[in-house]
């Protein structure tokens, strides 16, 4: 970490209270614009002074980012939604309880109370290398300070890095593309939808950001359709604590049975690689397949195919293996 | 525009990263700047070629020649095309991104360097083993030629040589060519050290931070400098009165005629 100064460096703030008036403001400040959502990513990296935006866009004012709404029979969540409000929400609870359990496994109560479920999936990486302010890859320089022989790189990726090896810390990630999630974009010149496995950025494609959002766009709700609403849902979190702690590694499941084999299952992961990562190789073994050990077994060590671990995370290759195998197998074991 | 870029190590110093990619934009303007002044003088200009009768009164005292002059052999070809496609390669790897075309670059990109680098030692060795190695070379010895070619250029008829294999702007865009493909492969197989590949076993630490941040720079350079020679090879090659040399590259002769048109056969001899 950097060290955090009392004082943040001076920025203008803008609090407008519609969508259009914040597409505006982001479109006339350009990439000197921050977007402020719960601000628990956002005041680190101003406290530290490491970014310095001219603009801060702060979002609490848009009453139309806020809430959740049916949508057919499904949902849309908008962006500015807390992770409360979300874990608390009836039907979250009752079709899509695996955004319940990842929202819910995100930090701490007072946390999840401020933090947004957009500034969650949108957050940056928490590679302590990059987030001190050095000069590495992610900040435009020309190394990676975790990828050394002596570096501390115990939380790294041991999936698709590429230069960079920070990984993506959200918790509520995995659980949206598990159920096939929409990320509505809106920027001034209209809307996009991306798939939520869409949404994110690996370092081989461009190394600066985590997440599509270019600049002038704005993540301004999250669609989840009925497709896997009431499915088999699995989700599990690993993390060095039970509250306020980033996942070591994390896996969300959305299975779909048809008498004892499992019809269709839509599996992702995240805290291994830059990216959360969907993984159809898992997907298309287990199609078909009895959901039983000799499964989740296979589909385990499909999960780790080609995974390299760097100095101090080689703990991760057997982690994510076996939350892929309880993903699969369905439930987690009993211990005495 | 800025020109270089900096960063702090963690021990608080500055050091260079690499250039600045306003660069590139420098030298696609470059490139096109000179395309269009180029252009524009050939339309509007003078400029001296042989006579018509003088090649024939020349191709008639020289029947003993063959039709076709053999100018780059099969493998003097091969080398140019697939360094060719290497460094397309390599040029749209490296800046599509910056442009804003984002894709995975890493892996094409040193793949092609290494095509690039393969070739360059090819050429070395069969440049100096099986061709005239110094008829390629421009030194103080080709200032008569310079100043006779300048001469036509304006218009002018002068009874200064003509140039030997190669005319003197080959050899000029040659030896820049050489400087500049030297320092980026040279550099690009450094930085293969940083990133991962089957090849070399990673070491971030093999230079310091500050010859780390020169060799980057030097990267950049030679590569957006490169940006703009391929721009003006490409032009000349597609320019209607280079064309004859354009296919001689790929067919790997030229005729008499242009032989004895274009060249002096006191210094390249035909056989």
């Amino acid at each position: 970490m950097g060290v955090i100064r009392d004082v943040m460096p001076a920025f203008e703030l803008f609090q407008p209270t519609s969508i259009d008036s914040a597409l505006e403001l982001l479109d006339r400040h350009g990439s000197g614009a921050w977007i402020l959502a719960g601000g628990l990513d956002s005041f680190d990296w101003l406290k530290d002074r490491i970014k310095r935006p001219s603009a801060v866009v702060d979002l609490s004012g848009v009453a139309d980012l806020k809430g959740v709404r049916p949508m057919g029979d499904g949902l849309e969540i908008g962006a500015m939604t807390t992770l409360t409000e979300v874990v608390r929400h009836p039907v979250v609870k009752e079709k899509f309880s695996i955004l319940m359990k990842a929202a819910e496994a995100a930090a701490s109560p007072q946390i999840r109370n401020q933090g947004t479920i957009g500034g969650n999936v949108s957050q940056d990486t928490r590679c302590w290398y990059y987030r001190a302010g050095w000069s590495c890859y992610r900040a435009g320089g020309n190394i990676c300070y975790a990828d050394t022989p002596t570096a501390i790189n115990r939380e790294h990726a041991i999936l698709h890095a590429d230069r960079c090896v920070a990984v993506n810390p959200s918790d509520t990630s995995p659980a949206l593309i598990a159920l096939q999630a929409e990320m509505v974009i809106h920027s001034r010149d209209g809307e996009r939808v991306v798939p939520a496995e869409e949404y994110f950025i690996g370092p081989g494609v461009d190394i600066t950001r985590m997440t599509v959002l270019r600049t002038g766009e704005l993540l301004t709700s999250i669609r989840l359709p009925g497709t896997w609403a009431g499915a088999h849902f699995y989700f599990e979190k690993v993390a060095d604590r039970n509250v306020w702690d980033f996942p070591l590694v994390n896996v969300a499941a959305a299975t779909v049975m048809s008498g004892d084999t499992i019809d269709r299952m839509r599996i992702a992961v995240n805290g291994v690689a830059a990216t959360p990562l969907r993984l159809p190789a898992v997907e298309n073994a287990v199609r078909g397949k009895k959901r039983d050990e000799a499964t989740a077994v296979a589909a385990g060590d499909l999960a780790i195919a080609g995974a390299v671990p760097l100095h101090h995370n080689a703990y991760k290759v057997p982690m994510l293996r076996n939350l892929v195998r309880r993903a699969v197998r369905g439930t987690e074991p009993t211990f005495a | 525009m800025d020109i270089l870029t900096w960063g702090r190590t963690p021990w608080g110093e500055w050091m260079l990263t690499h250039i600045s990619w306003d660069l590139l934009w420098a030298s696609l303007f470059a490139g096109f700047a000179f395309l269009v002044a180029h252009a524009s003088y050939m339309l509007l200009s003078a400029h001296r070629k042989r006579d018509a009768a003088e090649t024939d009164r020349l191709e008639a005292t020289r029947a003993d020649l063959p039709v076709r002059i053999a100018r780059h052999s099969l493998a003097a070809r091969l080398f140019h095309w697939v360094m060719a496609a290497a460094m397309f390669t390599l040029l749209l790897t490296a800046f599509l991104p910056i442009a804003g075309v984002k894709f995975p670059w890493v892996e094409w990109h040193w793949m092609a360097g290494l095509v690039l680098t393969a070739s360059i030692v090819f050429h070395i060795i069969h440049a100096t083993v099986w061709m005239d190695f110094w008829s390629i070379w421009v030194g103080p010895k080709d200032m008569p030629e310079l100043k006779a070619e300048l001469m036509r250029e304006l218009g002018r008829e002068v009874d200064g040589p003509k140039p030997g294999k190669y005319p003197l702007g080959n050899r000029l865009y040659h030896l820049v060519i050489v400087l500049s493909a030297l320092v980026v492969v040279t550099s690009g197989l450094f930085m293969m050290v940083r990133v991962r590949t089957p090849l070399f076993a990673r070491n971030p630490y093999l230079l310091s931070d500050a010859k780390w941040g020169l060799t980057y720079v030097a990267h950049g350079l030679a590569g957006v400098a490169l940006v703009g020679l391929v721009i003006a090879h490409v032009y000349f090659a597609m320019r209607p009165e280079k064309w004859w040399i354009t296919k001689s590259m790929i067919l790997g002769w030229i005729t008499r005629r242009q032989y004895l048109e274009h060249h002096d056969p006191q210094r390249w001899v035909a056989r």
